[in-house]
């Protein structure tokens, strides 16, 4: 299975833990991975905050671009960039290109957000199919954030107050996900770097109420809130005066961890949230 | 008689949905945005206050306030709106009129933030990490407030703990079509 590819720049920086287990599972589940050639950077929030035109022209011209190829799929593993590229599609469609060169993505792949991707039925399948070390014990809590979900006009999803992928995912491979009601809540995104008081509070209340639900992880899809709730956990710590401790996995690290594939250790070692107790204790990693 | 801070344009709204369509003017003020906002604590006007301003012409009140800039575009308000008002576009329409008509902005590390993001992504056609956040802090001119509290070192600390665990880029990778990227990111009229 070929497929098309828009990794996002992030990917090849801060969340090359999330690429490096993306090409990981994907390798050992035999999807062929084709980059989009030449991709440029969506624009994200900076671009629709103070560009409308270039955020929908920098998405469009990736879209040009992914219509070359042949593939019928195009996997974006990052919300933002995922919503960014639908939302210039949805633009180019209703005629608000702003005289962008690219055509209606008509003839373009099918646009995927990762984690809907793995949740579909073919795909659970082939996840569950693959464990080899059910992921039992491990009680998680399913971080969506907002950019897979909404708006759903524009990502299409049905299930936006209450999304289910990752839930689906975590379970198939053995781990309990847990009920909590702050799946969708924003982590704050890039206040975190200009506002860091406000980022505290976005995410001190995230982890607050994923430990109250019984959570001994998150686990996330994006790789803002994963930076977020991972790379500011001490510092977010500090701001409440209390011990979180939460490790925050990507979807796809777990469902390497539960295939055994050799480079889950080394993924997991790029977090700043050590990981490794926790899994210590569950006999998932020794 | 002389009324401060009430001037009105009467145009405001007019010109504000043949941008969109916004559908600002289908707001009934029924707050579900501002219920479900997670950033209304850090806000001067709730966002349904944002859309009541809008209505009624008050442009520079707006232009002026906090909360188009502290507004986290999570999407929360225009997914709950009963009445399809696209919120959260609104107030990324309001910062870049905000930008364009040079109004100083209540939140100039916001605004030097999103600025500084298109710069880089003019240098490579994509965003290299390892130059945005140095870049930021020249901009936003928080070198020297960091370097007296000393909270400088905080920022170098995390960025080699970043690059000891392999998640900083360190060397830019242009793209073949960068001259294209420079061009969209022209300052748009």
């Amino acid at each position: 299975m070929k497929v098309t590819y828009y990794p996002g720049c992030s990917l090849e920086g801060t969340a090359r833990d999330y690429a490096d287990s993306i090409h990981g599972i994907c390798s050992s589940m035999n999807i062929e991975l084709e980059e989009v050639p030449d991709w440029n950077c969506c624009g994200a929030t900076a671009a629709h905050s103070i560009n409308h035109k270039a955020s929908i022209e920098l998405a469009a011209r990736n879209l040009g671009l992914a219509g070359k190829l042949p593939n019928s799929d195009m996997l974006v593993p990052c919300p933002l960039c995922f919503n960014r590229l639908k939302t210039a599609a949805h633009a180019l469609k209703e005629g608000n290109g702003h005289g962008s060169q690219a055509s209606p993505g008509s003839e373009g792949p099918a646009v995927w957000d990762l984690a809907n991707f793995f949740a579909s039925e073919d795909m659970l399948e082939k996840v569950s199919k693959s464990v080899k070390k059910p992921l039992s014990g491990l009680k998680v809590a399913c971080y969506y954030g907002c950019m897979a979900s909404r708006p759903p006009h524009i990502t299409g999803a049905t299930d936006h107050e209450n999304p289910q992928s990752l839930d689906r995912i975590v379970a198939a491979l053995g781990a309990t996900p847990v009920a909590w009601p702050y799946k969708t809540d924003c982590c704050g995104a890039s206040l975190m770097l200009s506002r860091p008081d406000m980022g505290s509070k976005f995410v001190g209340k995230l982890y607050d109420m994923a430990g109250r639900m019984g959570a001994q992880a998150l686990v996330v899809s994006c790789q803002m809130c994963q930076s977020n709730l991972d790379m500011y956990q001490e510092k977010i710590e500090a701001d409440w005066g209390r011990r979180f401790a939460l490790p925050v996995f990507y979807f796809t690290e777990l469902i390497g961890l539960a295939m055994e594939h050799p480079g889950a250790r080394g993924w997991l070692s790029r977090h700043f949230a050590d990981p490794m107790p926790l899994l210590r204790v569950a006999g998932l990693l020794d | 008689m002389q009324q401060t801070g009430l001037r009105t344009d009467f145009g405001f709204l007019e010109k504000v949905e043949a941008a969109g369509p916004f559908n600002a003017a289908e707001c009934f003020q029924c707050r579900k945005c501002t219920n479900g906002c997670p950033a209304s604590f850090a806000m001067d006007y709730y966002p349904d206050q944002i859309i009541r301003l809008a209505i009624l012409g008050q442009k520079e009140e707006l232009l002026r306030s906090r909360t188009i800039w502290v507004c986290a575009s999570c999407e929360t308000c225009s997914t709950r709106c009963p009445n399809g008002v696209r919120i959260a576009e609104l107030m990324d329409y309001f910062k870049e009129l905000a930008v364009k008509e040079k109004i100083a902005t209540p939140q100039p590390q916001v605004a030097a933030l999103h600025k500084t993001f298109l710069d880089n992504i003019r240098l490579t056609g994509r965003i290299f990490e390892g130059a945005l956040l140095p870049m930021y802090f020249m901009r936003s001119g928080q070198i020297k407030d960091k370097l007296e509290k000393g909270s400088m070192l905080d920022e170098v600390k995390m960025g080699w703990k970043l690059f000891r665990k392999g998640r900083l880029e360190l060397q830019p990778k242009p793209i073949k079509g960068r001259a294209e990227v420079r061009d969209i990111l022209r300052p748009s009229k």
